[in-house]
């Protein structure tokens, strides 16, 4: 299949980039977009060009690390599926394929489809985690929590921290990531003594990053590969409200 | 009010204390419905009542303040959500993930604000500082000056469009509200969702018949 890349192209975070065009001649429909990618860069390697850098790592869509803007949405465009996931067939020969990186909130690009995502660590570091050593993983039955909640809490730590929420939110708020990781423990009986400060200490975090305001409009769980649902957000908008409340 | 969460609760609560009052002021507008000797008397009694009980000159303060705050943060909110996008994509197909009254409450609000403007000023500022004619009750006849306002055709299509601007910020907005506040759990989901449909619907329908009927009725040989 032959394609027309229009790929962001960008030195480093000081210089301004630009979309810069590329044709692409034997793509096979079985390439990951990665793949693909990878595809191009062998070419531009052999002709003495720079190549195009991405983020990537586990590329069996758990890791979280890539995430590039394709065609106007965030993962491109099938649903609940991430970058690496994604294969050349749901293209077609003759496509324009228009591949910008993630924006929005802290997130600055390093270079090329490269972003810096840091910020999420720092939210993370600001409460996202239970202090004291709460042992291996006990035997689920011992856990005092029925399988619902226990499943429920699960759904909200399957978010793998990527920024598909960041980069499709109009207002570049990271309410649908800090959501899930507050819901997370929130729900679990070892993160129950420590939720106030935890939502507290994130969310002060989150707004310190420039993040924007969530407006609910939702389309953060239409592009989040791991489906993490909008109810995270109502949970820590809840956890927020009582913990200025008792505090 | 130093952090995103703590203004979309303003928001949220100068927004369901307004919707609050519009149901209150639908419901004081359908004695205009009533049949006319009757509607005048009774609207003009109301209207008196309305601007001189103790209880509701309170209200009324707060929901000034409200207006005011719900604006104000509305635009405070939208500058910083602006910065925060970072300008965008050049080649953006994010629209398609949510509905565009979710994404343009800033614009329909807007649409609101003007009509507040001259909603006050043709009715409230006449009522409170103008010299309107008393009916026989003696009474000031703001019930000739409605009457005579939705005889315009201009009027009345610039009441509609501003109705259905608030019908889609509400369409959105009240079910955001509660999910802002955090109020809304899994069991009452549902429930919050389609009354604040059933509640926007009933508002907006209400808002727009009235003057039309009031057209019909008064300025149709
Ligand atoms: C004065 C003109 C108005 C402006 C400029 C305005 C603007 C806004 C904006 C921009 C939002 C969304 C905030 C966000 O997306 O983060 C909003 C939310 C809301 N507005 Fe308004 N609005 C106005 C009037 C009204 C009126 C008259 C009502 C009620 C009758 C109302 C009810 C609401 C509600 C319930 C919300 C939801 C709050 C939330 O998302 O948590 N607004 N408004
Ligand atoms: S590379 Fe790990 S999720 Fe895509």
């Amino acid at each position: 299949m032959k394609l027309k890349l229009k790929i962001w192209r960008q030195l480093n975070a000081n210089t301004p980039g630009k979309l810069v065009d590329y044709q692409l001649e034997g793509v096979e429909e079985d390439m990951s977009f990665l793949e693909m990618l990878d595809y191009l860069n062998e070419k531009l390697i052999l002709s003495d060009e720079r190549p195009v850098e991405f983020d990537h790592d586990c590329r069996e869509g758990i890791c979280g690390t890539c995430g590039l803007f394709i065609n106007g949405r965030a993962h491109g465009p099938l649903a609940g599926t991430s970058t690496c996931q994604l294969h050349m067939r749901s293209f077609s020969d003759g496509d324009t394929i228009y591949i910008e990186p993630f924006r929005g909130g802290a997130f600055k690009v390093t270079r090329d489809l490269k972003i810096d995502r840091s910020a999420f660590d720092r939210i993370i570091m600001a409460g996202g985690f239970i202090s004291t050593p709460v042992g291996d993983a006990p035997e689920a039955n011992a856990i005092p929590i029925t399988h619902d909640e226990a499943e429920s809490a699960f759904d909200s730590a399957a978010c793998i921290g990527c920024g598909a929420c960041v980069a499709t939110c109009k207002n570049g708020s990271a309410a649908l990531f800090t959501s899930a990781k507050i819901t997370h423990l929130a729900k679990l009986p070892q993160g129950k003594a420590e939720a106030q400060q935890r939502a507290l200490g994130m969310i002060a975090q989150m707004d310190a990053e420039g993040f924007g305001h969530c407006s609910n409009t939702k389309a953060c769980q239409v592009e989040c590969p791991q489906e993490i649902s909008v109810t995270n957000i109502d949970r820590m908008n809840w956890e927020f409200n009582k913990a200025k409340v008792l505090k | 009010m130093n952090t995103t969460l703590a203004r979309k609760n303003l928001m949220a609560l100068t927004g369901l204390f307004l919707c609050l009052f519009l149901v209150v002021h639908l419901v004081g507008n359908l004695q205009l419905l009533l049949p006319p000797e009757k509607a005048a008397v009774q609207f003009n009694l109301y209207s008196k009542f309305m601007t001189s009980n103790f209880f509701i000159k309170v209200i009324s303060y707060l929901l000034y303040a409200s207006i005011v705050l719900h604006a104000v943060y509305a635009l405070v909110i939208t500058v910083k959500n602006r910065q925060a996008a970072c300008g965008g994509y050049a080649y953006d197909r994010r629209g398609t993930a949510s509905p565009w009254y979710s994404r343009y409450m800033g614009i329909l609000g807007t649409v609101i604000l003007l009509f507040l403007v001259v909603h006050m000023k043709d009715f409230w500022f006449e009522y409170k500082f103008g010299s309107l004619p008393l009916d026989r009750e003696g009474n000031k006849d703001l019930f000739s000056i409605v009457v005579e306002s939705f005889g315009q055709l201009w009027y009345l299509g610039f009441y509609t469009v501003a109705f259905i601007a608030l019908g889609y910020h509400l369409l959105h907005g009240v079910h955001s509200a509660f999910k802002t506040l955090g109020i809304y759990p899994r069991k009452l989901s549902n429930f919050l969702y389609y009354s604040g449909i059933g509640l926007t619907l009933i508002l907006t329908v209400g808002f727009i018949v009235i003057p039309i009927f009031v057209f019909f009725k008064y300025h149709m040989p």
